[in-house]
């Protein structure tokens, strides 16, 4: 387990270190900074006095040294907009987009995992077949188009909750289910196809020989392995979810990370935007290892290999 | 005599399909007695299998079962639901499988496996049901048993697997073991000794064992009673001293020929084999179901014979004795 840890670790920091120049080189070849950050009626000498001071004549090389040895620091700047550092803006949004995305996957798992067994349990009824419709039509929805329309009954017609904003708990509610429900047909159907196939092994089977009562055999026999890769997709959709919160955040006016990237780029204000961006990145990453290590611990045979 | 601990009679197992319905087990009638070793013999698809997971109850969700009488120790299992099912399973009868590989929960460890057989019919302490799963993992020959229990199914081959699958058959003291073809799977080092192991355990323990088997070497040095299957029935019962003897069925006999007995099968003579292929149980059979790959068939074998009781312990489903039967096809010689 430990020499597996570390393998992953490793493949960890490698991606990490890719997406990081990734990130950094893609800004880089969005156009020139340093005219960007002048501005339109900005002189020649101007824009060349903003690229000495970011230091944007030096070599590229340079420059993401530079950049990154800051990063590792914690250091990404100040904000060109704001006039306070890149770190304290980031700091007070994260835990609104975390809030977000936790309730938002949570939400997904609470109505996907019980579906998706309930669709295996009863494969081929009117149950399983419904269950499917609202999976397809998840998958089938726009999550902005979706938002809207969440926004459209429960805010503005029903006004039950607030339309936008995040002032609450209750501000948080229409968003996480927007964004959550995009996550939901994918942990269904998995969840379904891996209950299908473990209801038909052998060992369910030598479990009811024991005499395990019918719910034990689901839950206990049956759930325990077929949700296995469904932790792994899980993880992997609560980075989607993170980054899918930019849309989101957007429309709900939530103060978070995604509404900072969104607005940063209208600002150009970009060392915001390059450490959202590795700080996104990152997080996936993490997750990936963390959806790594969820899978060997849940399943005996990675475990040991 | 006493009440049989299982008695049987008139068994179905139909399973629909697209094509029509296959009748896999069509009507069959046995006994079993307390510690008593029923052997039940019959090439592949003859719905061996099918008859044990119907008496478990255990049937494939599409296949359906009926029966005029399925009695287990005077409890009717015909009107048994699920939940009684699960309380009868495991404690008073248990079964073992063909397939040791992926008949243990992968996610869970062996003393974990082996403990919930226990404490599913008799809650209790956790340590009592680990003493009694080591004790019977020692029992079925496993070394180092205390160590096993903190395993996983993967960390241990075929015939540890089957071994760990006996002794949780065994954790309740069952009245009944069925063991369907426990030993198809494994080395053919392997599966003699847990045959031997089965039918020690079965006479110390004094359960009865239902052993589903193609081994016929196997049946005649451990079986009390022997019922011949073939395409979904009983063809032949009777003692196994009486079956190895003198069997009266023409399948009973091709199958004896295709065993080799010390001291009576000639060197270098061939073995027999039985031409052609179990019929098709889809729909109706009419007439014998034996007849086309029966050497003695005439005419009168278009009628379908019944199972005809020649004394108390002994039945054969056969218009004839084996004096009145005369060769009417030549049987193909084994390749």
């Amino acid at each position: 387990m430990l020499l597996y840890t570390l393998r992953r670790l490793l493949l960890a920091v490698l991606v990490a270190f890719t997406v990081s120049i990734i990130s950094f080189g893609l800004l880089r070849l969005s156009g020139d900074l340093a005219a960007a950050i002048a501005g339109p009626e900005a002189t020649e000498a101007q824009i060349e006095a903003i690229r000495v001071d970011f230091g944007l004549d030096q070599p590229l090389v340079m420059q993401y040294v530079d950049w990154l040895l800051g990063a590792l620091r914690f250091d990404f700047g100040n904000s060109f907009y704001f006039r306070d550092s890149v770190v304290s803006l980031v700091a007070d949004r994260l835990p609104v987009t975390l809030t977000l995305g936790a309730l938002a996957i949570m939400f997904a798992l609470i109505v996907s995992i019980p579906l998706g067994v309930l669709a295996a349990v009863k494969q081929n009824t009117w149950i399983d077949r419904s269950a499917l419709t609202i999976a397809v039509s998840g998958q089938a929805m726009p999550s902005f188009w979706f938002a809207l329309i969440l926004i459209l009954v429960f805010a503005v017609n029903l006004r039950w909750l607030p339309v936008s904003g995040s002032g609450t708990w209750a501000h948080f509610i229409l968003p996480a289910v927007a964004l959550g429900y995009y996550a939901t047909p994918a942990i269904m159907r998995l969840t379904r196809t891996g209950m299908l196939d473990v209801l038909a092994s052998d060992y369910i089977r030598t479990a009811r020989a024991k005499g395990v009562r019918p719910g034990k055999v689901l839950f206990k026999h049956a759930l325990r392995n077929a949700v296995i890769p469904v932790v792994a997709l899980a993880v992997v959709q609560f980075g989607f979810i993170l980054s899918g919160s930019i849309v989101i955040e957007t429309i709900f006016s939530l103060q978070g990370l995604g509404l900072l990237m969104w607005e940063s780029i209208g600002r150009r204000d970009f060392p915001v935007v390059q450490a959202v961006l590795l700080l996104i990145a990152m997080m996936y990453v993490a997750l990936a290892f963390i959806a790594d290590l969820l899978n060997a611990w849940l399943d005996p045979r990675i475990r040991v290999a | 005599m006493a009440e049989s601990l299982l008695d049987v009679q008139g068994l179905k197992v139909d399973i629909p399909l697209a094509t029509g319905t296959l009748h896999a087990v069509r009507g069959i009638d046995f006994a079993v007695d307390k510690g008593e070793t029923l052997c039940i013999v019959g090439e592949s698809g003859c719905g061996k299998s099918l008859t044990s997971l119907a008496l478990m109850n255990l049937l494939p969700r599409t296949a359906k079962r009926s029966a005029d009488r399925l009695q287990f120790d005077g409890i009717d299992l015909l009107t048994y639901s699920e939940h009684g099912y699960s309380r009868l399973r495991g404690s008073r009868m248990a079964m073992i499988f063909q397939e040791p590989m992926t008949s243990l929960n992968p996610a869970y460890t062996i003393g974990d496996q082996l403990t919930e057989a226990l404490l599913t019919h008799q809650p209790g302490s956790r340590r009592k049901a680990r003493d009694r799963a080591i004790y019977l993992l020692e029992r079925v020959g496993i070394t180092g048993a205390a160590n096993r229990l903190s395993q996983y199914p993967h960390q241990l081959s075929g015939g540890l697997r089957q071994r760990v699958m006996i002794a949780m058959s065994l954790m309740c003291g069952p009245d009944l073991i069925i063991a369907d073809e426990p030993t198809t799977a494994l080395d053919v080092t392997i599966q003699a000794q847990i045959l031997h192991l089965l039918a020690e355990l079965q006479r110390e323990l004094g359960m009865a064992l239902i052993l589903i088997t193609h081994d016929l070497g196997i049946v005649a040095r451990i079986a009390h009673r022997v019922a011949v299957m073939y395409a979904g029935q009983v063809v032949e019962t009777g003692t196994t001293e009486e079956v190895f003897n003198a069997p009266q069925h023409p399948y009973t006999l091709g199958l004896m020929d295709c065993i080799p007995v010390p001291g009576k099968t000639e060197r270098g003579a061939r073995l027999g084999s039985i031409p052609g292929v179990v019929p098709s149980l889809i729909g109706d059979l009419s007439g014998c179901a034996f007849r086309g790959r029966c050497p003695f068939a005439t005419s009168q074998c278009d009628d379908a014979p019944r199972l005809r009781d020649i004394s108390r312990d002994r039945a054969c489903r056969c218009h004839f004795r084996p004096e009145e039967r005369r060769v009417t096809a030549e049987l193909v010689p084994g390749p």
